[in-house]
């Protein structure tokens, strides 16, 4: 059989929903095609009244804090060493390290030349946070590629790089968190310089604080939602105990962000509050749905320990995570009385690029030892020689004591 | 740039006295000439009065701004020469990622067009909405008025400057600003007694001296603060949040595992003689 038969056949023997992702996708990337012949101007409907749209509003800044997940848990598991979580790092940095690559594809689409893009690279100017945010996503998206070349290492038995790529866990892992609370934040720093532009219910100098802390609870609420649904849809294992010590974690930082949020809004807000009625419903909205109405459902332990619910509460969250970022790059920022709406181009090539993450999600699930890593089985000691590493908890769901 | 105080007395810049403008749009005319921009297919009665173009653009860096209001029974007109205002501290520049806007000793705010990877952080930041982009083009770059800076190299005026035939003074910043106060109080029934300009973003080097308040002709309401200092105030904290993030992460794990490695470490030891331990 040639190469591509067997490709063919591979294809084929998919899940039509992982075949309807492929050519969601395809269309994307179509679409992405069409940008970059025809232009911005005829295909996007962006113009000088409204220069970023749909996919700044998503695929950067809602896509980065989206991707949270992995310093988050990094951080929680190595870090804070709670140590039994450590199963639901690696897919929370697959997770992560699509979510970066895919943020690269979206600001490529949505720069003028995006040709230049190197240019960041070469004339540095540290005043500006865009410059901050693309040199940490450069920095950031290695490490997580580095991180990912574990199950990667694992699955191709190449025991040598894997060895080097266990002592520099840790570096990475705090590398990760560094780098991460930089460009997180940073991008709520974006929005500083819109004074008078961006709406007081979102406008005020703790924004790149606020930034980091909600990033944090999407990080968190997306590797919930992503556990409960790899469970339920692919067969994989059920996390649950994991997810409902995470589920607990999550409130402290759902109050500490209500907190500074509410400190925010009504100690350090110097314009009218409440003049806009369609964007305090937004914003009341976001507070609601998005903040208290799963902090109020986490408080409950019958909540945590309910898979359904508590995976609703974490959907709540990364609703009010994406409405919230909407709200400071797009809504907030409308002029009374103006509007922007997404043309199809810019619909389709954002879909493309949440089916791709979907999709490669499942693809790399389905080749790569992700779930199946059960560190209690693996020696993380640092090598003293460079011996080859116990057969066994290399290939994919061969060894893996259900521990 | 927000640590250093220059001092922008000795830059040059416009003095516009909108009392004195006409409405004859020479300025219109000789900066589309000198900057060599392409007409635009535009009908009159778009904005308000006879204002053409509707709007700046790609194309058109600097406009009339047209306002209808009645004086005495009778109807007049009041205009407003919108156009860069070549701040002092720049927001543009401050935002650039790869530092395409440069504010010269000369008072211009320049744009360089090779350096610009098109991402349209200037348009958001600017608070008077002076960058335009060229969604006419497949691979666009941003434009916007220059100042006419190779016109300043050379000792001349700018083009739009050198055509106004009352309105447009340019000089040194310090001198328009001294001559702007010196008609307000030579003619104080004349002129509304504000500049604006003089503190708005920080400073500009555009002044405009008006009759009508400023936001009736259009003017933006901006912040007396200069902009890059809004998000500089976060970014310096960039280097310290990195290390002090990064360093207590790694004396955290450095405590949290201590244990453990104390127990391996034993446990070599008992080990001694036999192959490394496999845990299990």
């Amino acid at each position: 059989m040639t190469a591509a038969k067997i490709i063919y056949n591979e294809v084929k023997g998919y899940h039509t929903f992982v075949k309807f992702l492929i050519i969601l996708v395809s269309l994307g990337a179509l679409a992405s095609l069409v940008r970059l012949v025809f232009g911005l101007g005829v295909t996007t409907n962006l113009n000088d009244t409204f220069p970023w749209g749909l996919w700044i509003s998503f695929d950067v800044v809602t896509a980065v804090p989206l991707a949270a997940g992995a310093f988050t848990l990094g951080a929680i598991v190595h870090c804070f060493h709670i140590k039994k979580l450590e199963p639901l790092v690696r897919p929370a940095i697959v997770t992560g390290f699509l979510g970066y690559s895919l943020v690269s594809i979206g600001l490529l689409v949505d720069l003028g030349q995006p040709q230049r893009a190197w240019h960041t690279l070469v004339y540095w100017n540290p005043h500006s946070p865009m410059f901050e945010v693309s040199m940490c996503i450069m920095a950031y998206t290695t490490v997580l590629f580095l991180e990912f070349l574990s199950p990667v290492c694992e699955k191709f038995g190449y025991h040598v790089p894997l060895r080097l790529l266990r002592t520099i866990e840790m570096p990475l892992v705090i590398a990760a968190a560094a780098i991460s609370t930089l460009h997180q934040s940073s991008l709520g720093t974006f929005f500083l310089i819109a004074v008078d532009k961006l709406h007081s219910l979102w406008y005020n100098p703790l924004l790149p604080l606020l930034f980091w802390i909600s990033a944090m609870c999407a990080g968190i609420s997306i590797i919930i939602a992503e556990a409960t649904m790899s469970h339920k849809y692919m067969g994989q294992p059920d996390e649950s105990e994991l997810l409902e010590t995470l589920a607990k974690i999550l409130p402290y930082v759902l109050t500490l962000y209500l907190t500074v949020r509410l400190f925010s809004l009504f100690a350090l807000t110097e314009g009218p509050l409440f003049n806009r009625p369609s964007l305090v419903a937004l914003f009341a909205v976001e507070m609601l749905a998005g903040v208290i109405a799963p902090l109020v459902m986490l408080m409950n332990e019958s909540v945590r320990e309910d898979s359904r619910l508590r995976s609703t509460a974490a959907w709540l969250v990364v609703f009010g995570v994406v409405m919230n970022r909407f709200n400071v790059s797009m809504f907030g920022m409308m002029e009374e009385g103006t509007m922007y709406f997404p043309s199809v181009i810019e619909s389709v090539v954002t879909v493309g690029i949440i089916a791709a993450h979907v999709l490669f999600f499942v693809l790399i699930a389905k080749y790569f030892p992700i779930f199946e890593h059960h560190p209690e089985t693996v020696d993380y000691s640092l090598p003293d020689t460079f011996h080859k590493t116990e057969k066994g908890h290399a290939p994919k769901g061969a060894v893996a004591s259900k521990a | 740039m927000s640590e250093v105080t220059n001092d922008f007395s000795k830059s040059k810049a416009f003095l516009i006295d909108m009392t004195k403008c006409t409405g004859c749009r020479g300025c219109q005319v000789a900066c589309k000439q000198w900057n060599q921009l392409d007409a635009e297919k535009t009908t009159f009665f778009t904005g308000e009065g006879y204002q053409n173009p509707p709007l700046m653009s790609e194309h058109t860096f600097t406009r009339i701004k047209f306002r209808d209001y009645e004086k005495n029974g009778q109807n007049e007109f009041a205009f407003y020469k919108e156009m860069c205002m070549h701040c002092n501290e720049p927001a543009c520049a401050s935002v650039c990622p790869v530092g395409a806007f440069k504010k010269t000793k000369e008072g211009p705010v320049t744009y360089d067009a090779k350096r610009c990877i098109g991402c349209r952080f200037c348009m958001v930041a600017c608070p008077f909405g002076v960058p335009k982009y060229e969604w006419s083009k497949a691979f666009p770059l941003v434009r916007k008025c220059t100042g006419c800076y190779s016109r300043i190299k050379e000792g001349k005026k700018p083009a739009c400057a050198t055509t106004c035939p009352a309105a447009i003074t340019y000089g040194n910043r310090g001198d328009m600003i001294k001559e702007a106060s010196k008609r307000i109080e030579s003619r104080p029934e004349k002129y509304l007694k504000k500049l604006y300009g003089a503190e708005e973003a920080g400073g500009t080097s555009v002044i405009y001296l008006t009759a009508l308040p400023f936001d009736e002709l259009g003017f933006k309401h901006v912040t007396k603060r200069p902009l890059p200092s809004y998000t500089w105030q976060a970014l310096r904290l960039v280097p310290g949040i990195f290390l002090t993030v990064g360093g207590s992460l790694s004396l955290l794990s450095w405590f949290t595992h201590r244990k453990e490695r104390i127990k391996k470490e034993a446990e070599q030891r008992e080990a001694t003689g036999k192959t490394p331990k496999e845990e299990s």
